[in-house]
């Protein structure tokens, strides 16, 4: 049991610039956090270095009380489990969960009663005179996951864990998982490309992006108030629309669609501005904006589907059930409630608070 | 077709014939009982199938005279044990040393690296024979080694180093840091870690190196000849070489010597067969 705190975390490798300039990060004790982002944004080199795998070039890392930037690996009582499993390939299931237990002189009675338990648990018994390569990759990941539980870890590490695996593996080991910190409640640091994992897993979720960390905050948060559009367009699938908007007065123009906006968001907002929704927020009944675009292709997904929209240059997708779905080539009228919109400067960064008021009837709207 | 094959079978037979023709010869030589190169005596104006009949390597006789004289008259028993005692002296501490080496190059960065690496290779562009005199005057001058199992042992220990090092430099970075990794967050220090993880993921590496240094250390002669003036401490080259001189033409001798000589070699490499196979093409892709 322990709290992760990262304060001006700095890693950088040999004279080029910083992979990561300077990340700040508390993770509470006994939370699930998940870190998040695009390829080589840094999310690797961060676990890394909480695991004590790679150096701290500068900051202060603390587990718990203590100031563990110059604590060896082995020292911080941690256990990772790596993406490509990293069993010991030449000994048996056994010797792979014991190892760990033997290199802390831990008495042999004590090993066995261990091991077997933890096996026990995630359903190893069968398996634990073999060795790795004569396991699937799925029971590969259940040793690996089983060799980090065994020795009751302070902290646990994941680095992909579950990249390997195919889909429905991956949700039967991501609810197995979500399972264990359930009932062990131990503090977690867990890297994924998958947005899913992320949300089904992640107490809160921190986003990375070229080494900085974009936002941290729960799933909900994270989707109903993203900080900037690298986080609205993240989190959520398809990826929110984001396009570009002019405000002339309490006006809002956009490609797709002109509304009145109420006085006081108008008075907050610039005259260039980006605007954001959300795919799954538009439909074709109910609410009072519309907007029109020329449908240029759709895509099924089963019990819904999606339209793709343009209007000039710009693009947008669109969400819909099945029987909404308009005909490619035509044009279509989609509706909105303008309280879904979100305003971003031109920069990226969200106009805060913003959001117009749900008070769609207020607004007169008119198509572009 | 069957012509085709008929012809690819009969260049396979020829082909057979001519490498295990020599070989033959000294086996029958080393069978023949006698001393003369000559397997069969022709008599004068014999016809030209008994004259072809000294061409093939089949002696008039068998006999194990030969290697009974060997092994009793001559002192080639404690040759072959010199030999043995420094060939597994040679391979244990050539292996040894070579695989700390390569791991430390593998595995670590520290200052000179590079320019070790480099130099390990520049060592191996002079021919051995340039070294001779500085290695005399090394091991048996200053270090007194001369006429000892030592002096040879360090020598050839060495000599084989480069190669060794470089092989198994080649597996190791081949292996995945991250088991390596792992086994450090359980709490295991770097030797545990070489000792319990690398060595063993290592075998086939191993068995090459392993092997390697055995053959240099048992088939070399002109070292083991310079340093070695007392005949009890020949090596079995060495002591070969003494059955066919000037003086003498002991051919049967050295014959059935050569078979015995061979013996270990052929032993080893079918016992380390399935290593050196995935060693070599480990070795071979990534080396
Ligand atoms: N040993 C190294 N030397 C130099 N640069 C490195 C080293 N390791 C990583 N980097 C760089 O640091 C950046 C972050 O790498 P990292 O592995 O943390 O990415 P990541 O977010 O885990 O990506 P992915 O999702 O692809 O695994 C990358 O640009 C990478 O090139
Ligand atoms: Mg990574």
């Amino acid at each position: 049991m322990a709290s992760i705190s990262l304060k001006k975390i700095v890693k950088q490798y040999g004279q080029q610039a910083a992979t990561i300039p300077g990340l700040d990060l508390e993770i509470r004790d006994g939370e699930f956090m998940v870190l998040v982002g695009p390829s080589g944004c840094g999310k690797s080199t961060t676990l890394r270095m909480i695991a004590g795998l790679e150096s701290v070039s500068d900051g202060e890392l603390r587990i718990g009380e203590r100031l563990v930037n110059d604590v060896a690996a082995g020292e911080r009582n941690i256990a990772m489990v790596f993406q490509s499993y990293a069993l010991y390939p030449h000994m048996t299931v056994f010797e792979n969960m014991a190892f760990g237990l033997r290199v802390r002189k831990t008495p042999d009675a004590k090993v066995r009663e261990q091991v077997e338990a933890t096996a026990r648990a995630l359903g190893l018994e069968p398996l634990l005179q073999r060795k790795p390569g004569e396991l699937s990759g799925g029971q590969r990941q259940r040793v690996a996951l089983g060799r980090a539980l065994v020795r009751n870890p302070d902290v646990f590490l994941f680095d992909e864990p579950l990249s390997n695996l195919d889909a429905e593996l991956r949700t039967q080991m991501r609810a197995e998982i979500a399972r264990l910190h359930r009932t062990q409640g131990t503090t977690s640091v867990y890297v994924t490309h998958d947005q899913v994992e992320a949300m089904t897993l992640g107490d809160r979720i921190a986003i990375m992006n070229g080494g900085r960390l974009m936002q941290v905050g729960t799933p909900a948060e994270l989707y109903s108030a993203p900080d900037n559009t690298f986080v609205a367009q993240f989190m959520g699938s398809p990826p929110m629309n984001i396009f570009s908007g002019q405000r002339d007065g309490t006006r809002l123009r956009t490609a797709f669609f002109e509304i009145e906006l109420p006085t006081a968001t108008a008075a907050a907002l610039p005259t260039e501005l980006q605007v954001g929704l959300r795919p799954e927020c538009l439909s074709t009944t109910g609410t009072a904006a519309t907007l029109n675009g020329r449908v240029e292709m759709i895509e099924c997904l089963g019990h819904e589907g999606l339209a793709y929209l343009a209007a000039g240059d710009t693009q947008l997708r669109a969400k819909l059930a099945m029987e909404q779905l308009p005909q490619t080539g035509t044009d279509a009228v989609l509706r909105f409630n303008p309280a879904d919109l979100y305003f971003f400067d031109t920069n990226g960064e969200r106009i805060a608070a913003t959001s117009v008021e749900p008070a769609g009837t207020a607004l007169e709207t008119a198509g572009a | 077709m069957t012509i085709l094959n008929w012809l690819r079978g009969l260049f396979i037979l020829v082909m057979v014939a001519i490498v295990l023709y020599p070989v033959l010869w000294v086996v029958s030589l080393a069978f023949s009982g006698g001393q003369s190169l000559a397997l069969v005596s022709v008599p004068e104006g014999a016809s030209f199938f008994e004259a072809l009949r000294a061409l093939l390597p089949l002696p008039q006789q068998w006999s194990l005279a030969n290697f009974e004289g060997l092994l009793t008259e001559q002192p080639f028993g404690r040759w072959l044990l010199n030999s043995l005692i420094i060939a597994a002296a040679t391979t244990i501490v050539g292996v040894l040393l070579a695989c700390s080496a390569a791991y430390a190059l593998s595995r670590f960065r520290f200052p000179g690296r590079e320019r070790g690496l480099m130099l390990l290779l520049v060592s191996q562009m002079f021919p051995a024979t340039l070294m001779l005199i500085p290695l005399y005057v090394i091991i048996v001058e200053w270090l007194q080694l001369g006429n000892t199992w030592l002096g040879l042992i360090a020598v050839y220990s060495i000599t084989a180093l480069p190669f060794c090092v470089w092989m198994l430099k080649g597996y190791f970075d081949s292996l995945p840091v991250d088991i390596e990794e792992a086994a450090l967050m359980e709490g295991a220090s770097p030797v545990a870690i070489f000792w319990r993880i690398a060595l063993p993921l290592a075998k086939p590496a191993i068995a090459v190196t392993a092997l390697f240094s055995f053959l240099t250390a048992w088939n070399e002669f002109i070292l083991a000849s310079i340093f070695m003036d007392e005949e009890a401490l020949y090596t079995v080259p060495v002591g070969l070489r003494f059955f066919v001189s000037d003086f003498s033409a002991q051919w049967g001798y050295f014959a059935a010597g050569s078979v015995l000589v061979s013996l270990p070699v052929v032993i080893l490499f079918l016992g380390l067969q399935r290593f050196l196979v995935s060693g070599l093409s480990a070795g071979a892709v990534k080396g």
